[in-house]
């Protein structure tokens, strides 16, 4: 292996790396404030390449539908609730949250679809589009057994996702796509090594997303209220702090992660309706890696799982897969040795 | 005329078929401190897990004259009511700072109100804020406990819930916990404390309930209830602090 096939495989593994690092921090963020290891985030980074593709070759694309009809949907069974509880007059706040609000780029969406508008804006309208679906998913499935074990939520989450998939393949067609790269052109490298500038995109952004992220759960006491909840649920509970509200503004977070993944992975890659499941996968590991809890080194081991499939897929193309999981095994072993006492808020102790 | 700031009526609770609590009834008057004393697993955790809406139960129960029936944990700590539960349930992996901070949620959006209160618990615990950027899990049992309590304070309750404060603390620090509980009152909290520790607590208490497998079995003047020879035989013979 030469120097310059070196550069150009950790060059290809770290903007893959980026890719997994964004959906592995939102596999954390649901899973640490929810408890919900949140597979179908996969498929929403699909629906975003889909959603991109079918504005840029000036359709309707079907997540339009997808989101009027969750929205409708969720906000039925919000109501019904709030009805139930005797919550009457929190009723107009359930339909904006749960209906007005996701309704509104479904509307820019279709106003767009058939235009010749800047890329911006149909970025701009797909991840509108896209960020509500985590949201509107929770409330439709999960959030009715947020009190299930682990074991449940994860058997619900796969269920899921296949679910979604289906839907996606009616909403979408079987059909894969290519979007145009936001940036064109090459990036010369030392040594007359030329990337792709989306690759650089990719790199950049995951950077710069890592940092928002960073200083959102580091500084604002939003970000200190969802830390809060997944520290201790009981002890957020005593602070005001409502764990539906928490889980919302954690998929909120996560799809906008999803989003985000699917518009700079669709330009290199070919997406399905079901490309989803792979990606949402491949993070997982990163998310192992990271312990479900810590995203410094769910970072770190997201990048390490780009380099490695890149690498992987030059020595031993064939094995890719196998290589990648893995790494899943001497990770859970040492990660059984190294488990600490769980945090001691288990209501059921009481007596 | 003001009614007494909660009120509890026939209090029912169960896990699955097993009551813990069967049918109790507690005032609770504003400015005063009201305990519970009685043995490990006599029900009274559950009784204020329930009360702070944690936990389902049966029965009538008002906090300021609203039915709690109607109120969600959070609703109730909008309202200035807050439990400090015996896990004391802190935000291990976060600095002292932000646990405190955390504590003010509900008044977030109220800068000047979140920086008065920071450093009003800093004066009470001085400990606090010279271990202020250090993660709660590091600290030791008393300012854990101090944390908690601080942590509580943090939103300026009008009704304080203490589940056994002197729970796994040394005598000295009982004491200095203890002190601090009447300090609370003296500033216009009032305050429920369970205790398992029933001389300490009917020291500092104006009011207590003797709670027996999930009953109240006596009532009265804490005052009165630490010379009553049954209290007594119980439930102070043997307890040296």
């Amino acid at each position: 292996m030469t120097w310059d096939i070196m550069l150009i495989l950790l060059v290809d593994g770290l903007s893959t790396g980026a890719i997994y690092l964004l959906a592995g921090l939102g596999f954390v963020l649901v899973f640490s404030v929810t408890r919900v290891i949140f597979i179908p985030s996969g498929d929403i980074a699909a629906f975003a390449a889909l959603t991109l593709a079918a504005f840029q070759s000036r359709m309707i694309p079907g997540s339009i539908w997808l989101v009027a009809g969750m929205a409708v949907l969720a906000c039925l069974a919000e109501c019904t609730t709030l009805l139930r509880n005797g919550a009457a007059r929190q009723v107009p706040r359930a339909i904006f949250f749960y209906a007005v609000l996701p309704l509104i780029p479904c509307g820019v969406g279709l106003a767009i679809a058939s235009h010749d508008v800047p890329e911006a804006l149909r970025i701009a309208t797909t991840i509108g589009l896209i960020l509500p679906m985590g949201v509107l998913i929770d409330r439709l499935t999960l959030r009715p057994l947020a009190d299930a074990s682990t074991l449940i939520l994860f058997i619900v989450a796969i269920a899921v996702h296949f679910l979604i998939a289906g839907i996606g393949l009616i909403a979408f067609g079987p059909e894969g796509v290519r979007t145009t790269p936001i940036l064109d052109g090459m990036v010369p490298l030392p040594g007359d090594i030329l990337i792709p500038a989306q690759q650089v995109l990719m790199m950049v952004v995951a950077l710069l997303l890592s940092l928002v992220f960073y200083l959102f759960f580091g500084r604002s006491i939003t970000g200190k209220a969802l830390r809060a909840t997944a520290s201790n649920r009981v002890g957020a509970r005593l602070m005001g702090i409502r764990p539906e509200r928490a889980a919302a503004a954690a998929y909120l977070i996560a799809s906008a992660l999803a989003a985000v993944v699917g518009i700079l992975i669709a330009p290199i890659t070919t997406m399905y309706y079901d490309s989803g499941f792979m990606i949402g996968l491949k993070a997982s590991v990163g998310a192992i890696i990271g312990g479900m809890a810590s995203y410094p080194i769910t970072a770190i081991g997201s990048v390490f799982i780009g380099i490695l499939e890149s690498w992987a897929s030059f020595v031993a193309s064939d094995y890719k897969e196998i290589i990648i999981f893995s790494v899943v095994i001497p990770v859970l072993i040492w990660r059984s040795f190294a488990v600490h006492r769980d945090s001691d808020e288990e209501i059921e102790e009481l007596a | 005329m003001s009614g007494p700031l909660l009120e509890l009526e026939d209090i029912h609770v169960a896990y699955g078929k097993v009551e813990a609590v069967r049918g109790i009834n507690l005032k609770l008057d504003e400015g005063r401190i009201t305990t519970v004393i009685g043995a490990n697993g006599a029900g009274k955790t559950t009784l204020l897990s329930a009360a702070a809406g944690l936990l389902p139960w049966r029965g009538r129960a008002q906090y300021q004259g609203r039915d709690l029936a109607r109120m969600s944990a959070e609703d109730r700590v909008e309202r200035g009511f807050c439990l400090v539960p015996e896990q004391r349930a802190l935000f291990g992996d976060m600095p002292v700072l932000d646990n405190l901070l955390l504590g003010a949620y509900v008044r977030r959006r109220d800068k000047t109100f979140v920086r008065k209160s920071l450093e009003s618990v800093f004066e009470q615990f001085p400990r606090l804020a010279e271990r202020r950027a250090q993660e709660a899990q590091t600290l030791s049992g008393g300012e854990r406990q101090m944390l908690a309590i601080g942590r509580a304070l943090m939103s300026q309750p009008r009704l304080l819930l203490l589940d056994e404060p002197s729970l796994g603390l040394a005598p000295t620090i009982v004491r200095d916990v203890l002190t601090r509980v009447r300090g609370l009152r003296d500033q216009g909290v009032s305050i429920l404390l369970v205790e398992q520790n029933a001389r300490a607590a009917l020291d500092v208490a104006d009011h207590a309930y003797v709670m027996d497998t999930g009953e109240f079995v006596l009532e009265g003047p804490a005052s009165d209830l630490a010379t009553d020879p049954r209290v007594i035989a119980t439930y102070l013979g043997g307890s040296s602090d």
